[in-house]
């Protein structure tokens, strides 16, 4: 993953793994928990208040690295149950799928979380959550008005995403 | 290299009924294990809640980086989950092995009481076997 250099976004985006429309939604946290942005685009069910879901959100992910943590059965010495461990720090989780959708997760250096939220046939979206963070590179950490850590209003990351996740969508 | 890492068993209010390590590194001594079960029956839970669309049945497929999880919940609420190596095939095959063998020997067996550790000795013989590698591979013709 090309973390630093190269200020173009990479080159190609990554080929579709599925067609339709099956993103339901996507969810960008910053390392403190705060929902920097969450985009809507085919969501039928809603059960809490927009803020309560980014918090159970953040919670779900929160705790699955910590149970993913204490479980990876590569390492001898994981330390307890909820330790606290930096980013990338530990063994960590790529998605988790149910029958009605499938979740995939990224998390930066930085601490910033990307999640996808799509139907549950689809292959892995590794390559596209990091291509989605070359859009974050691009279009939010480098735009001078954008100040780290508030909410994502850049319309051209926005116009990006959307088009981007259509397309692999 | 042990294609499946562990198993457990957790019953419906997220009490770990069952568990058995087959060789990960750094064994997880009881009070860990206990934790772990309950700490997924949460996740599970929540997994639903956050759901797009109606009918979600929780977490089938964990993917870490250095494992995968498969879950399978009964309609009783019981949920058995194995811990294995990324990319191992036909887990969803096993799990409903596992479900036969527990509704075999645990649930017929006149002395298990309901929602209690499982100690049955046919149980564990017969889920040895049936955890056996070339057993797993078999599973899938």
């Amino acid at each position: 993953m090309q973390f630093f250099g190269g200020s173009e976004i990479s080159p190609s985006p990554p080929v579709p793994t599925a067609t339709g429309n099956n993103a339901h939604m996507m969810y960008v946290f910053n390392r403190n928990g705060v929902c920097l942005l969450y985009r809507e685009w085919n969501r039928p069910l809603h059960t809490l208040n927009p803020q309560q879901d980014h918090k159970l959100m953040f919670g779900l992910l929160f705790s699955l690295k910590s149970l993913t943590a204490k479980m990876d059965p590569t390492n001898a010495e994981k330390g307890n149950l909820g330790i606290p461990q930096l980013p990338g720090q530990g063994c960590s989780f790529h998605s988790f799928r149910t029958n009605t959708y499938k979740l995939s997760f990224m998390e930066t250096p930085s601490g910033i979380k990307f999640i996808l939220v799509t139907n549950p046939r689809t292959g892995d979206l590794r390559e596209t959550l990091k291509y989605i963070y070359n859009l974050y590179v691009e279009y939010v950490a480098k735009n001078p008005l954008y100040t780290p850590g508030t909410l994502i209003r850049c319309e051209l990351f926005n116009t990006a995403l959307d088009q981007y996740v259509r397309s692999i969508a | 290299m042990a294609a499946i890492y562990s198993l457990y068993i957790i019953n419906k209010s997220g009490g770990l009924i069952f568990y058995k390590d087959y060789g990960s590194k750094g064994r997880m001594d009881t009070n860990d294990s206990l934790r772990v079960a309950s700490l997924w029956h949460s996740m599970h839970a929540i997994s639903q809640q956050l759901s797009p669309t109606n009918g979600c049945s929780g977490i089938e497929l964990l993917e870490a980086d250095t494992f995968d999880l498969h879950c399978f919940q009964s309609l009783t609420g019981t949920k058995y989950f194995v811990v294995c190596e990324t990319g191992t095939q036909h887990m969803e095959a096993l799990l409903k092995v596992i479900y036969e063998l527990y509704t075999d020997y645990v649930l017929k067996n006149p002395f298990y009481e309901m929602e209690m550790p499982i100690r049955c000795e046919l149980f564990d013989i017969n889920l040895t076997q049936a955890i056996q590698k070339d057993r797993v591979a078999l599973l899938g013709r």
